[in-house]
Formats: C-alpha cells, structure tokens, sequence
C-alpha cells in the first residue's frame, strides 16, 4: 500500500514519471496537459525528484530532444495533446523506428479544426500507425499505474517500442480522485535504474543511427519493428500480471464485464468506459443482457482477445470518439477485423459519440445499446456511422 | 593529422566538395571523444546510408527541423551519464540552420546546451539540387530563383550576436587554420558554440570544381564573407576584406550570377560595405 493522495490525471502522470525513475523529460506545455508540465519541471526544480527537465521551445524539439537523450542511454518521457502531438509527428516516427524505449502522455484533445480544447481521440488516432504502443487509461489511478507498466514493457528486449498512454483532456486530466502513489521502495520493486538494450551513442563503441535506408533493408526493418510491436502483448499481459501481484490492481489488455452471456456489447476506450460500465450496471438490474468491452491496449491491438470475449455477442456497439470522415472510426475497424478473425458474424455497428468535448451521459450510452438492439433486430448492416446525440437542425449540407 | 581518419575518405560527395574538408578538418580537431549529428542535407551523405557510415564517431541523422534539439538531449543525457569529455557536433548545412531549423537553434542557444553547431553555408537547398535558401544571396539564379534571387540573404551571425552563445564565430574552408583555431576554443566552452562555415558549391554555385577554395578565398578578400569571432562580450574582426573592387570578380567567376546587371552588382558591393562597417562598429562595443 503506497500513500493516499488526491491528485488529478495529470498530477498522477507526474507522479508516475517520478516513480519510474525517469532520468531526462523534455516537454512543452498545452492545454490540458500542462498541468504535467508544471508539475514535473517544479519537482524537479525545487530537488523533490533527481532528474533533468528541458524547457524546450515546441513540442517538435521536445520528442527531438527525448530522442537525443533516449539515443545516449537515459531513460526520457515527454507530454503532449492535440497540436502539439502533431507537431511531433514528424519524430514519433523516427522515435520507434530508431526502437528508443521513450513515454509520453498523450492527454487527448480534438485535432483542429475548428480549434477546440476539448477531449476527443483525434489527436492520438494519427499516431495509430507511427509505432507506438498505446494504452488507455480511464483515471489518474491507471494513468500513475500505466506510465510504470509502460517503461517495463517499452524497455524489454522483446520490445525495445516506445509507449503513449492517453488519458482523456478534462474528463481524466482534471479529475482529481484519491490515488494510490507507491512509495519509492515500492516502486523499485517493479522497476529500477534504466539499463539501455539496444546500442547507445558512445565514443566508445562508435554507431550510425537512424541511417538513409534503402529499398533493399527498409521492409525488413519495419516488420522487425512490427514484430517487436507484436511482442508487447505479451510482456504487456506479463507486465499487468507482476504489477496486479505487486500492488493488487489488476489489469489487462482488454477489460470485460458482464460479456460473456451478453446478447449486446458496447466496446469503447478512455474515460467513457465508466459510464458505459454504469449504465451496463444498472441495465443488468433491469434484466438486460448487455456487456462492455474496454480495449486498454488499442496498439498492439488484442484482436484475438476481443475475438474470443465477443464470441457470445449477438450485437456488438463500438464507440469511436473521433470521427474517420468518410468511413468507419478506428476502433470500429479493428472490432471488425478482431470479429473476422473469430469467424464471428454479430451484427455490429459503428457510434460516434463525444467530440470535441461533448459530454457522454448515461443517455448516451443508453442511446447507443437501444439503438443497436433496435438494428440488430432487424438485422441491418452498418453501413456508415452513426452519429449519436447529433443536433440535426445545426448540422450544414450545401446540396 | 591525427593517426586515425575518423572521417573515412572516398565520401560519394560532388568534386571539389568543402563540406566534407570542413567535417574532416573539424574531427582533426575535435577527436575520436565526439557525437555527431547532421540533418537530412548534403551532410547526411558523410553519415552514409544503409549499414555504411562514413563516421569514424557515433552518429545520428536528425531530422531538418531539430538537430539543435537532438543535440540539447544528446547533451544532458551525457551529463547525467558523466560523460563529461565528450563533445557533441551538430553538422547543418544553411538551409537546416536559416530557414526551417532556426526555431530548434534558437531556444538550443538559450538553454545553454554544451554543444559545438557547425553551419556549413553553401547558400542553397544543395543536397535537393539546388534551389534557394534564405542564404542566397542576391541576384544569383537557383532552381527556384532562375532568373536570379530578389531579395539579400538573411544575416545569420548578426541575428545571433544577441543570443546567450559561449562562443560565435565565421570561418571558411578559404582558411581552414582559422577555422581549425575557432573550433579549439569553441571545445573549451562549457556552453553553446555557432560556427558559420563559408563553403562555396561547384556544383551549386557553377565554377571548376577544382577553384572552390579559390573563390572562398576571394570571398574574403572581397568582403563577401566576413571573418570575425565573439567571445565574452566583444567582437574581434580576424581578417579585413582587401578590396571590395574585388566583388565583381568573385561573382563574375560563378555561372549561378550570370544574369545579374551593374545595378545589382553595385546593390551587392553596397551591401558587403555595410556589413563590414556595421561590423567594425560593433566591435567597438563590449557588451554583445
């Protein structure tokens, strides 16, 4: 049992960062994450926590600089949200390729525009495909718990795959809740002083990073990287496992309740799974057959995990909160693809809830399951997303 | 010359290339205790491509936007490892350093980062073929500015003379014992060191390959290029130009200022003029 403390999302973050024994953070403050910003840079600075904080001047230098340091052996975070995750687009490439065992919180936020300030997915969904291992988080308790777990798994051998763990803009960052915060000898349990793996920039044993590749090696590289990618799920279960022992909260790549004799399941990621999970609560009461399934990994993505938990499922909702214009959202894809693999034939359909800070109630998700159960019953096919808790009457059309 | 090349020769760069002499003249300086960065650019070539580099030292390729910022990591990350005999070299050419790595270098500079950035200026985007930078100068014709550039080049080491650097300084591959000397003392520096390397482009800049340290000669001669170093607060002027009459035949010895006219001529000896008199007057000061 550590201490008790009440801290927000963000505050958690820090804490996590501390206990992780981070040696070097580089990061660029921008709302809602510069609560983390703060709060590391201060512990630093006034000798609460040994380690080295950049004051960079934009996000692009801060991944920059965590790759520098990340290259010369030292075990580095940073934090961003929305612009700025854009911003460092171009490096977070250059991150995982260069297989630099770097975290960052990503405390989501929509991707302008039109600018907004408030949480959706858009911001970590361009990240998808970049190579990075990403974890959901629902409250500052995990996001502490996550940022441990995530230095274990992103630094193991098998891996060698930086991590981003997304907590949700406001609705987690800002949500202060008492927080289990291990002490430092408890932390030191589960991880200790960084020891880099893969060759570091020493005078002594001179290498070229991150070298012009040719045609003739870069498919080779990218699927070792796939692979190491692959081999976090692994370590992640292995890792959840050692840390539930440790401390006594259980975690898992996915998260189900109440699945397995469901007729209905709502998948969904973030802060909006205890919603779901309350409103699933209370339908159960009812005598309703309904289930939430909560993907915590979204990469490597647990497919044949969700697979085998929705293999009971006549309808299948998922929740995107982000919007792929012109097709289905991300993590309606992978569902899909997850149910293909289970040769599954559910009827599942694709929600978009939750933009840009809306709110999702209880309504919401109450909206979502009678809407789905209402398709399912007539067997329709998704054929587009639907758009829940829309105001129609606002909503443009030019012919 | 040091026993060990640790810039291996045969480097694929163009004929008469004084990148490469100014990357290999620096390692005789700087030594074997040396961490290298160069952005995508002519330089990336010395960090070679595939499971060949050309650097007998660690070396990263960074992107063009943040070399200074991978170098800032690079940096303390030594410090807390107690490496602290190693010198970081970052290696950008003007494109990386005036136009889209200025911000990177900027907010480097006034962290304090120990770190040494050689800019070496071949006054155009070379390593993509050649088109404009904002170090062009004047009237000479690029991929981009085939009729000839319109406006004067950005004046890096001015801009910077108000930043917090250890040490400033210009050089040319026109002298390379000067340039050598201001990298020495740039490695005793507990903080940010700029060095602005003139190195003029056959390829680029259209003259024999064979005259490149010729026409970086008669650029300072002329007053096309200044070479002048700052250090704890004053600025020493190392060589006065000889004669800017010299001007016209620095230009008329590149093909890329064949379409220039007497006007423009005149506009850049004007300019060179003005620079070293500004130059001299700064160096009166003690407070840069």
């Amino acid at each position: 049992m550590g201490v008790i403390k009440a801290l927000d999302g963000n505050a958690a973050i820090a804490h996590g960062v501390m206990r992780s024994k981070v040696q070097l953070v580089a990061a660029y403050p921008i709302t809602p994450q510069t609560p983390i910003v703060e709060t590391i840079s201060s512990l630093i600075d006034t000798k609460q926590y040994d380690a080295t904080y950049i004051t960079v001047e934009s996000e692009h230098s801060a991944l920059s600089a965590v790759i520098g340091a990340a290259s010369t052996g030292v075990r580095t975070f940073t934090a961003s949200a929305s612009h700025g995750l854009a911003l460092m687009h171009e490096v977070t490439g250059t991150c995982s390729a260069s297989r630099l065992p770097a975290v960052m919180a990503v405390v989501s936020r929509a991707i302008p525009g039109p600018m907004c300030l408030w949480c959706d997915h858009s911001d970590i969904m361009t990240q998808r495909d970049q190579g990075w291992i990403q974890l959901f988080a629902k409250s500052p308790q995990e996001a502490l718990d996550f940022i441990m777990i995530a230095y274990r798994t992103s630094e193991d051998e098998r891996v060698l795959t930086p991590t981003m763990v997304d907590i949700d803009g406001f609705f987690c960052s800002h949500l202060t809740e008492p927080v289990d915060v291990p002490t430092e000898e408890e932390a030191e349990r589960f991880i200790t002083d960084f020891n880099p793996v893969n060759a570091v920039l020493d005078p002594e044993l001179p290498y070229a990073i991150n070298n012009l590749t040719s045609p003739a090696i870069f498919t080779e590289i990218k699927r070792s990287q796939d692979l190491g990618m692959r081999a976090a799920a692994g370590v992640l279960d292995e890792r959840f496992e050692q840390f539930g022992e440790l401390f006594g909260r259980r975690y898992g790549r996915i998260l189900c309740e109440n699945v397995e004799d469901a007729d209905t399941v709502v998948v969904c990621m973030g802060s909006m799974a205890g919603t779901v999970q309350h409103v699933v609560r209370q339908l159960r009461e009812e005598g309703k057959k309904v289930g939430i399934l909560r993907v915590v990994a979204f990469r490597p993505f647990p497919a044949k995990e969700v697979a085998e938990a929705l293999k009971n499922a006549k309808n299948v909702a998922v929740i995107d909160r982000v919007s792929a214009m012109g097709s289905f959202g991300p993590l309606y894809e992978e569902v899909l693809a997850s149910m293909r693999l289970g040769r599954l034939d559910a009827n599942a359909y694709s929600f978009v809830a939750g933009l840009g800070g809306r709110d999702i109630w209880e309504q919401t998700v109450e909206d979502v399951i009678a809407r789905t159960e209402e398709l399912g019953a007539e067997n329709s096919v998704c054929d587009a997303p639907i758009w829940i808790d829309l105001k129609e009457e606002e909503v443009v059309t030019n012919g | 010359m040091a026993e060990l090349d640790l810039l291996s020769k045969g480097m694929t760069t163009c004929q008469g290339c004084p990148m490469e002499l100014i990357g290999r003249s620096a390692l005789e300086v700087l030594g074997p205790k040396t961490i290298t960065m160069t952005p995508p650019s002519c330089s990336a070539i010395l960090t070679g491509s595939g499971d060949e580099t050309g650097w007998g030292i660690p070396s990263v390729q960074t992107v063009l936007m943040s070399l200074p910022a991978f170098a800032s990591g690079v940096s303390e990350a030594l410090k807390i490892r107690g490496m602290d005999d190693v010198t970081v070299m970052g290696f950008a050419g003007d494109g990386g350093t005036f136009d889209i790595g200025l911000q990177s270098l900027s907010g480097a500079i006034e962290r304090g980062h120990k770190a040494i950035y050689i800019c070496y200026n071949n006054e155009a985007y070379m390593n993509t073929g050649g088109q404009r930078s904002s170090a062009t100068t004047l009237g000479a014709s690029t991929k981009t500015t085939p009729t000839g550039k319109k406006e004067v080049s950005k004046n890096i080491d001015f801009m910077l003379l108000h930043t917090p650097l250890a040490y400033q300084a210009t050089a040319s591959v026109g002298n390379i014992r000067d340039f050598k000397r201001k990298l020495a003392k740039a490695a005793t520096k507990d903080g940010p060191c700029f060095i602005h390397v003139m190195t003029p482009c056959p390829s680029g800049w259209k003259f024999p390959a064979d005259q490149t340290v010729q026409i970086a000669k008669l650029a300072i001669k002329s007053g096309m290029w200044l070479l002048f170093e700052r250090e704890d607060g004053k600025i020493t002027i190392n060589q006065k130009p000889t004669n800017f009459e010299l001007i016209p035949e620095y230009l008329s010895r590149q093909k890329r200022f064949n379409r220039i006219n007497d006007e423009i001529t005149a506009q850049i000896i004007e300019e060179a003029k003005t620079r070293y008199e500004t130059l001299q007057q700064l160096s009166q000061l003690a407070c840069l």
